[in-house]
């Protein structure tokens, strides 16, 4: 197949431009210490523009699945004021300090999680040559790295020294590392179709077709798997047990006030966009535009849409779907969502990942 | 000693969101499995028994809607009906038409905010607007014709305080075609989910035996089997002359319990139409002496309100105050079977349990 489109994707020529005009005015150590900070403050600023994005596009999802009209009309036209007031708020809001609590820890709680998010986040391949973090073992760095959260949520519900915020925390630390077992499976199911856990292999390796397409129906059930145990992960509804509102107020944060709590409620939401970013990447062929063999002039046009553009559509779309289950179910409760995954989402997986091995030994897979 | 000295009690209330007022449940958890429930009443308790001592007989109406905000037209017609049928006054047909449509409102009206209170308790954030998107249609009827729209004031002694709103027939017909087409909704979204049924089925087991000996009157206990409906075994207002079917379900679990509410909305359609058509002429109030004074005697009156048996007992002494007016709530014995119904059972299913046994916190205290 012609894969002569890829170059036209390729940001390395501006990134090589970028490195040797900074060579020519300072000592190269230098020049890779200024674009590591640069790079570190575009990294915060979309994480933090990404948030905002996130956190409005879910009031306007929820407002249309609730027939409410809100969303809409508060805070200007289209409701477009009203996150940023709230951001406002919530940075000028008092920290409270509670009395007997483990304040080293309690302080460190927000911390990790927001650092195990960033950290996640910085793998995503936004376009080619514009990955961040891109490492021969990329998938298993993010996996590694998300799993520092659920240290952050069970030390925020430790050292707040509150009942509700300690059920909370053990709720989620239970569910996330259970979890995490059928995540890190069908990871490793799209590893073996892709031959590689670079995320840019992985990417790239779908340059002839997306992994959903490539793997028979295997990889679309490894899809919806993905999305139930992401959807955990990011503790996010009907599996937001760890901070049900009804039953434990505000779970393991219930005590944090002011930007400690913003600091929950951003990780919350990146979560989520990592969650799909991952699921586009491994899926969906992140920026990969997407081609119909055959249709020469069709994938033509499509090639002419920059990478970014279709990551983010791609990411956004799973974030979408994300917010209609949130908005549609009820909640589970501890015991069925473990056994949910101890007894069926773990099993299915593995079979998944073997009839890959499979597949994929006797070059049965597109 | 209600609890053991090393148990892990948690403090559910009286500031909870899902204890529908300022109820206290301390709770004893091992682990996240209910031991045992020590509820405690009186956050809200205004001695309206007490103050009904020093007013006299149409001044003690108006405590009667601030009882169960949700019953508030059915509390006040046993009041009502007590005190006619102490005084001898025969109320007009057109009137006793009114008052039963009116009570058949009032239970759908509550009815479809249980349907939206235990959705949200169950974390379904959308279903819950769906209950109000229709309840509100129910409001504006009231409004129309009473004038408010949580608390009525619309029964009187003799009648009702005004007659219906010209606009009145034509809009509860309208009301009750848009009910009939649209609650496929409320069963596509909730009932039918798989989670919700998951979560709501043989949970909270409420056996025939222990519903009767702790009188949980109303859905409650027509979820467990006993039949205790007002309506059918003392008809009372217009209820003779309607035909509607006796809802018992058998099983007593959650499920059961809100099958219950879900099928009264529809009976309570059907009565209302029955009626709707043909409200005889006549005068909607007989007059009555300016100031009202009872015989000497005990009287009792009952009926079905919208959770339960309402009752009210009066003993007289012939003045114009009452000597004694007690009210049978119909929330108390649903806040007695929580210890028994939750015991064994997980803390979310507290909450879910609390939800469909669809108590209303002023009514247990007065």
């Amino acid at each position: 197949m012609n894969q002569s489109f890829l170059d036209y994707y390729s940001l390395t020529p501006f990134t090589e431009w970028i490195h040797r005009t900074l060579c020519g005015v300072m000592p190269e150590n230098w020049a890779v210490f200024v674009e590591g900070v640069a790079l570190g403050v575009v990294i915060l600023l979309a994480y933090a523009v990404l948030a905002v994005v996130l956190i409005y596009m879910e009031r306007r999802v929820c407002g249309a699945f609730q027939c409410r009209i809100g969303p809409n009309r508060v805070g200007g036209r289209g409701g477009l004021l009203q996150v940023p007031a709230d951001v406002l708020k919530i940075l000028t809001k008092e920290i409270i300090r509670l009395k007997r609590a483990d304040h080293l820890l309690y302080e460190l709680a927000p911390y990790l999680v927001i650092l195990a998010s960033i950290i996640s986040f910085s793998c995503l391949p936004w376009n080619k040559g514009a990955e961040v973090l891109d490492m021969q073992i990329g998938i298993f760095f993010v996996l590694a790295s998300s799993s520092i959260g659920v240290l952050g949520i069970l030390l925020a519900g430790w050292s707040s020294n509150n009942k509700y915020t300690i059920i909370g925390a053990v709720r989620s630390g239970a569910m996330i590392i259970s979890y995490e077992l059928s995540l890190g499976i069908t990871v490793l199911t799209v590893v073996i179709l892709s031959g590689t856990m670079s995320i840019s292999g992985i990417v790239e390796s779908q340059a002839g077709g997306w992994n959903i397409f490539k793997g028979h129906i295997l990889t679309l059930v490894a899809f919806v798997i993905y999305l139930i145990s992401g959807n955990a992960e990011a503790n996010r509804g009907p599996f937001d047990l760890a901070e049900a509102e009804q039953e434990l107020t505000a779970g393991y944060h219930t005590e944090y006030s002011g930007m400690h709590f913003g600091f929950f409620y951003l990780a919350e939401y990146l979560n989520l966009f990592i969650t799909s970013g991952i699921a586009s990447t491994l899926f969906l062929g992140g920026w990969m535009p997407f081609h119909v063999s055959g249709l020469d002039g069709f994938n033509a046009v499509m090639d002419y849409i920059p990478g970014i553009v279709w990551f983010l559509g791609k990411t956004f779309f799973v974030i979408f779907l994300l917010m209609w289950i949130r908005w549609t179910f009820p909640r589970l409760r501890i015991d069925q969502v473990l056994t949910l995954e101890w007894k069926y989402l773990m099993q299915l997986s593995l079979l998944i990942m073997l009839l890959m091995v499979v597949l994929k030994v006797f070059g049965l897979v597109f | 000693m209600v609890f053991d000295p090393d148990d892990f009690i948690v403090n559910i209330g009286p500031q909870h969101p899902s204890t529908h007022g300022v109820l206290r449940m301390r709770t004893s958890l091992d682990g996240e499995t209910v031991k045992k429930i020590d509820p405690i009443l009186g956050y809200i308790h205004r001695g309206i028994e007490k103050m009904n001592e020093s007013l006299t007989y149409p001044q003690t109406l108006a405590l009667t809607d601030r009882l169960d905000y949700l019953s508030a037209h059915q509390s006040r017609h046993a009041l009502c009906m007590c005190i006619e049928k102490a005084a001898g006054i025969e109320i007009s047909e057109r009137a006793q038409y009114i008052r039963t449509i009116m009570d058949e409102l009032q239970r759908i009206d509550s009815h479809l905010l249980f349907y939206s209170c235990l959705a949200m308790d169950m974390g379904a954030l959308t279903p819950f607007f769906y209950g109000f998107r229709e309840r509100e249609m129910i409001l504006d009827i009231f409004e129309e014709t009473t004038g408010g729209r949580l608390i009525q004031n619309y029964n009187v002694i003799g009648g009702v305080q005004a007659d219906l709103h010209p606009d009145f027939v034509r809009k509860v017909k309208d009301f009750i075609v848009h009910l009939r087409g649209i609650i496929h909704e409320y069963h596509d979204i909730f009932t039918d989910s798989v989670i919700a049924r998951t979560r709501l089925k043989q949970i909270g087991l409420l056996s025939r035996e222990d519903a009767i000996s702790l009188g949980t009157t109303g859905g409650t206990g027509l979820a467990s089997g006993w039949a205790n409906d007002v309506r059918k075994h003392h008809p009372y207002a217009a209820y003779d002359k309607v035909d509607f079917k006796k809802i018992v379900y058998p099983h007593g679990d959650s499920f059961d319990r809100y099958m219950v509410r879900m099928d009264e909305i529809m009976e309570s359609c059907h009565i209302i139409e029955q009626l709707i058509d043909n409200i005889p002429e006549g005068e909607f109030k007989v007059k009555t002496r300016p100031i009202i004074k009872l015989p000497e005697g005990v009287f009792t009156a009952s009926v079905e309100a919208s959770r339960g048996e309402f009752g009210v007992f009066l003993i007289s002494k012939g003045d114009k105050f009452p000597y004694r007016l007690h009210y049978r709530s119909t929330g108390l014995p649903l806040v007695h079977a929580m210890d028994t119904v939750c015991r064994g059972g997980k803390i979310a299913d507290l909450i879910a349990i609390g939800g469909t046994l669809d108590f209303v916190i002023p009514d247990i205290d007065r």
